[in-house]
This record gives C-alpha cells, sequence and structure tokens, in this order.
C-alpha cells in the first residue's frame, strides 16, 4: 500500500513538473530550435541546391559535391593547407603546453605569477588585434627578423609573404596560446599521487622512464580530451588567417573556413557553402571517431590500473 | 653539496621559466611601446624598444577613427553587444543547466543530447541558413544577430554549471521543497547563490568571446556607425586605408585593455575554472 501511493505521488510530481522542466530550459530551447536546430536541417538541404539568395534555391542533386571534388582546385588546396595546420599546430601546442606544465610543477612562490603570464597569451589570442601585431612581427622589418639578426642569424625575409612560411607564422600563433592545455595538464600532474614516482626511483627509474611509465600514461586521458577538443577547434580557424595574410601568398594559408566564408558571402553561392560545410562537418566528426575509437588503445585511466590489481588480488585468493 | 644543487636547481628553474616567458610576453610589450613611437619610426626602429620621443598623440589620432566615426562610437557598440550578450548567456545557461540536472520531465535525455552535439557541430554549418534567416527577418546590420542567439545560452557553460550543480547535495532541494518552496523560489533564492563561482567564468569567458568575436561582426555588420571593434581594428590596420602604425598599434593595446584589466582581476577564477573543465569531463 505504502509503496503504491508512493508510487503515485512520484508520477504526478513527474509529470506536473513537466512544464516547469520546459520553463526552465525554454530559452535554451527556443534558441537551438531557432537557431541552431533549423539551420543544421536547411544548411542540409540547401547544399543539394544553388543559391544566392537573389532568386529561390534551385535543386541540382550532388552537384556542388562533385565540383568540389573534380574540378574546384582551390577547394583540394583549401583541404590540404588546414590539415597541415591541424596536425602541425595541435599537436605542438599541446607537447608544448605539456613540457611547460612539468617545468611549472613545482613547490615555488613564484609559479602561480608564471601561470598568469603563460596564460595571457590564450587570453588574447582569439582577439583582431593581437592578429595584427603578429602581422607586424613576422613582416620584413619585424619584431621576429630583429631578434633573429641579434642572434646572428641574418635575415631579412617577410615571413608572412614568403609562400613557404606564411602557413608557420599562424601556425606558430596558435602554439603561442597553450594556455589552458598546460593549466589543465598542470593540474592532472598535480593529481599524480608523489608516491608513484619515490618508487620508481627505487625501482632505479631515471626522469625519461618516469615521464613514460607514469607521467604520460597517467595524464592520457586529459590528453586525449584535449586533443578531441582543439582538433575540432582548429579545423574551424579563420579569423587569424584572414586577419594575417587573408588566404596569401598564393593560396598558401587558405584554410578551409576561409575559402568557405569567401564562397559564401563574396562569390553569394551559398548552396556551395553549405555543401562544403557538411563535408566540413564529416571531416571533424571522422577524427572525433577516430580519436575516441583508438583511444581504448593509448589512454589510460587510473581505475583499470587499480582494478587489475585486484583482479589479480583475487584470483590469488581463490 | 645537495644543498648548493638544490639551490643551483631553482636559480635554473627561474631562469628557464623567465626566459621562456619574456619571449612569449616580448611582442606584447613591443606592441605597447610601438604605440608611443613616431609612426616612421614603428617598423624601422624595431631594434629599439623604447620610443625615442613619447607621442602620446597617436592615441588621439587612432581615437579619431575613420569614415567620419571615431572609436568613441566602435567602443560604445562593443559594450553594448558584449554586455547584453553576457547577461543573456549566463541566465539562460544557469536556468538550462538548473532544468537539466534537478527537473525529472519528458524529454530530458533527448534535449540534454542535442545539447552537447551541439558543441561538436562547427559554426560554419549553420553560418548560412541563420544568415539567411537573420536577413528574412530584417536583422542584418543591427546588434540583434549577435545578441539574440546569446540569450539562449551556451552548451559549455550550460555543461560548466551543471557540473557545479552536480556537487550540490539533492537534499538541499527536497528540504526546501518539504517546506513549501517552489522551483522558481527554489532556483532564484537558493540554487543561484550557491552555483556563483560557476555563474561567474561563465560571464568571464562569455565576456572575453563576444568582446573578440569577429566572425558576427564581419558578416552583420556593414556600415561603421554599427563596427564593433574588432571589425574597426581589421578595417583599420588594413594597409590599403591606414599607413599611420603608431595609431593603430595604439588602439589595438586599447581594444586589448578590457580583456588584460578584467583578466588581472579574475585570473583565479579562469585558473581554476579551466583547470576543472578539463579534468572533470
Amino acid at each position: 500500500m505504502e509503496k503504491v501511493s508512493s508510487l503515485r505521488t512520484k508520477r504526478r510530481r513527474r509529470s506536473g513538473s513537466s512544464w516547469i522542466g520546459y520553463l526552465f530550459i525554454g530559452p535554451w530551447l527556443i534558441c537551438f530550435l531557432a537557431f541552431t536546430a533549423i539551420p543544421f536541417v536547411a544548411s542540409f538541404f540547401l547544399s543539394f541546391t544553388e543559391y544566392n539568395m537573389l532568386s529561390a534555391p534551385k535543386f541540382i542533386g550532388l552537384d556542388n559535391y562533385i565540383e568540389m571534388f573534380t574540378n574546384d582546385n582551390l577547394f583540394s588546396t583549401s583541404m590540404g593547407v588546414t590539415f597541415q595546420f591541424v596536425f602541425v599546430s595541435i599537436p605542438l601546442r599541446l607537447i608544448f603546453a605539456l613540457l611547460v606544465a612539468m617545468i611549472l610543477n613545482r613547490k615555488s612562490k613564484a609559479v602561480p605569477f608564471y601561470r598568469v603570464v603563460y596564460y595571457l597569451p590564450s587570453i588574447l589570442g582569439g582577439s583582431v588585434a593581437v592578429s595584427v601585431m603578429w602581422k607586424y612581427c613576422f613582416s620584413k622589418t619585424g619584431v621576429v627578423n630583429t631578434f633573429l639578426n641579434a642572434l646572428g642569424i641574418p635575415s631579412d625575409i617577410s615571413w608572412i609573404s614568403n609562400k613557404d612560411t606564411a602557413l608557420w607564422c599562424i601556425i606558430l600563433l596558435f602554439i603561442w596560446q597553450f594556455g589552458s592545455p598546460m593549466l589543465i595538464f598542470l593540474s592532472g600532474l598535480k593529481q599524480i599521487p608523489q608516491s608513484y614516482y619515490e618508487a620508481a626511483v627505487v625501482d632505479g627509474a631515471g626522469p625519461v622512464k618516469k615521464f613514460f611509465k607514469i607521467t604520460l600514461p597517467l595524464l592520457s586521458p586529459i590528453i586525449f580530451f584535449n586533443l578531441v577538443m582543439q582538433m575540432i577547434g582548429g579545423f574551424m580557424v579563420f579569423s587569424q588567417a584572414m586577419i594575417i595574410t587573408d588566404g596569401g601568398p598564393m593560396n598558401r594559408t587558405l584554410v578551409y573556413a576561409l575559402y568557405l566564408y569567401r564562397q559564401s558571402f563574396k562569390y553569394y553561392k551559398m548552396g556551395y557553402g553549405c555543401a562544403m560545410a557538411w563535408i566540413l562537418l564529416v571531416i571533424i566528426g571522422f577524427f572525433t571517431a577516430l580519436v575516441f575509437k583508438s583511444s581504448s588503445a593509448w589512454v589510460f585511466y587510473e581505475n583499470e590500473l587499480f582494478e587489475g590489481k585486484k583482479k589479480k588480488k583475487r584470483r590469488k585468493e581463490k | 653539496m645537495t644543498q648548493y644543487k638544490r639551490a643551483a636547481n631553482t636559480v635554473v628553474f627561474h631562469v628557464v621559466v623567465c626566459a621562456i616567458g619574456f619571449v612569449m610576453i616580448y611582442p606584447l610589450i613591443w606592441m605597447f611601446f610601438s604605440s608611443f613611437k613616431e609612426s616612421s619610426l614603428v617598423l624601422s626602429t624595431v631594434d629599439e624598444l623604447f620610443p625615442r620621443e613619447w607621442r602620446f598623440d597617436n592615441y588621439a589620432k587612432g581615437w579619431s577613427g575613420f569614415g567620419g566615426t571615431t572609436f568613441t562610437t566602435f567602443f560604445k557598440n562593443s559594450l553594448i553587444v558584449t554586455i547584453i550578450s553576457v547577461v543573456g548567456n549566463v541566465i539562460a545557461s544557469a536556468m538550462a543547466a538548473y532544468g537539466f540536472s534537478r527537473i525529472r520531465f519528458k524529454g530530458r535525455g533527448f534535449f540534454f543530447i542535442c545539447m552537447m552535439i551541439t558543441m561538436m557541430v562547427p559554426s560554419q554549418v549553420l553560418v548560412v541558413p541563420q544568415y539567411i534567416i537573420f536577413n528574412g527577418l530584417g536583422w542584418v546590420n543591427t546588434f540583434l544577430p549577435l545578441t539574440v542567439p546569446e540569450w539562449g545560452g551556451r552548451a559549455f557553460f550550460i555543461f560548466l554549471i551543471m557540473q557545479f550543480i552536480a556537487g550540490i547535495p539533492k537534499e538541499l532541494d527536497e528540504a526546501a521543497e518539504i517546506d513549501g518552496c517552489g522551483k522558481i523560489r527554489l532556483f532564484t533564492q537558493i540554487m543561484l547563490p550557491l552555483i556563483k563561482p560557476a555563474l561567474a567564468t561563465s560571464a568571464i569567458f562569455s565576456f572575453y568571446w563576444k568582446w573578440d568575436d569577429f566572425m558576427g561582426s564581419l558578416l552583420y555588420l556593414n556600415t561603421p556607425e554599427n563596427y564593433t571593434v574588432s571589425i574597426a581594428l581589421k578595417l583599420f590596420s588594413d594597409p590599403t586605408s591606414v599607413s599611420d602604425y603608431g595609431a593603430m598599434f595604439a588602439m589595438c593595446v586599447l581594444s586589448l585593455l578590457p580583456v588584460i584589466i578584467l583578466f588581472l582581476f579574475t585570473q583565479r577564477y579562469i585558473v581554476e575554472g579551466i583547470s576543472m573543465s578539463g579534468l572533470k569531463s
């Protein structure tokens, strides 16, 4: 009897509070439907049309996609540039972040100050001002050349207008903003029990072995998470490429999002832009899935270790 | 001997960290001092950090802007857009986070998954239909396309606040409800004060992203009197329109100032916020 009544109140409470649940998520839900869900579906349909905002969308089947892969040289150029950008800048950013986090992982009163200094570029990095600054740092008479000359390395090229180095300027700007993964790694490092290292030293492990056998495996879930999130961000790089080089020289920095923007809003080929966006979505989805799938091979969760030990113990007890 | 070694170790640590830090921050320092140099000397005296003669009028010259519109307008526009967005973003995110984590209703699971998926969808997929929608509503060249969507909150903040709410015992809700407190009062009077740190982190990041937002301004604002700082700065720095480097850098410095000031006052929130967001997931 008691059970029944409690069930009844539960049910009543559940159906009674449904409207209030929607009240709370209401603003999000409305904006989600209007500015995310509907555009998402619309984008898919537009990708099969030719549309320039002046006349009604004209259905052309797969023509946009066929055009992209067979006839559009700039499409493959922008794809190549973006891949190069993502696969160079993101790993380097994470490596740098980990390196600095390991240097900073010690007890010192100055560490909070250093953390702030190293994080500052990440806070400012997305702004137009920093992109403008970067452009002049890597120009012919910029800071970089002055720096190199001071070190005795003669250099007077303009890094941003040389086709071999232009992309590297943007890659460097991305590496420069290693602050957030660094902070995340730093707090991850703090959670590794010191006793692991002490035990390793007793067993005669050197610093290299300690890094590869303790630090890296224990940080791998965090590294994995960062890799996925940063890669998604990397594929969408836009404003830096637009401000610093505007895709030049010779399209060597024409990143995907910049080319997509030009197609959609400069040439008003909006159907084509949507088709490009869907290819981007597929690429991001593919790499995210790949990283997730492969993660079981290299991501190491701490509780696995203890579960393994427990199982062994149980086996021994038997 | 070991004591000597430890001291040497500490010195090496500080030297290395300071050296890396200096190289990283140097471009910003250089920009700061260049903003006081005479324009013709900005790019010809890069090897001298300090200006030969401090030219404060760079700031006045830069502030006068272009096309008859001054930076007063640009900064005012940026502030309006940013503040409206931040307020809406935080309110809507907090509401949605509370709804998702503490109220059981039909469709909760489904919409929660929808929300998580939106974090993975590149904005490029949505940009063209969004433009068509805003154009149809007659919102192009107003602040509405930049601010209205923010009143739905952002998945990242909703998730962040949900993580925070998860740490608050459910018994608190139950006790309040037994005392006759409705969900709305429970949210505004009990939950909101408790989740203040998460709200602060969301507000700060919301501010940074909106202040720096370039794409939105580029797409939707097309007359100088509506420009935000980021798009104005981009046009101001185009070599075809202006060659006054001193004034250009002066405006760059000013545009970074709100971000830097906010960062210095709130860096503890940020540093902790980021460290937590990465670990919990």
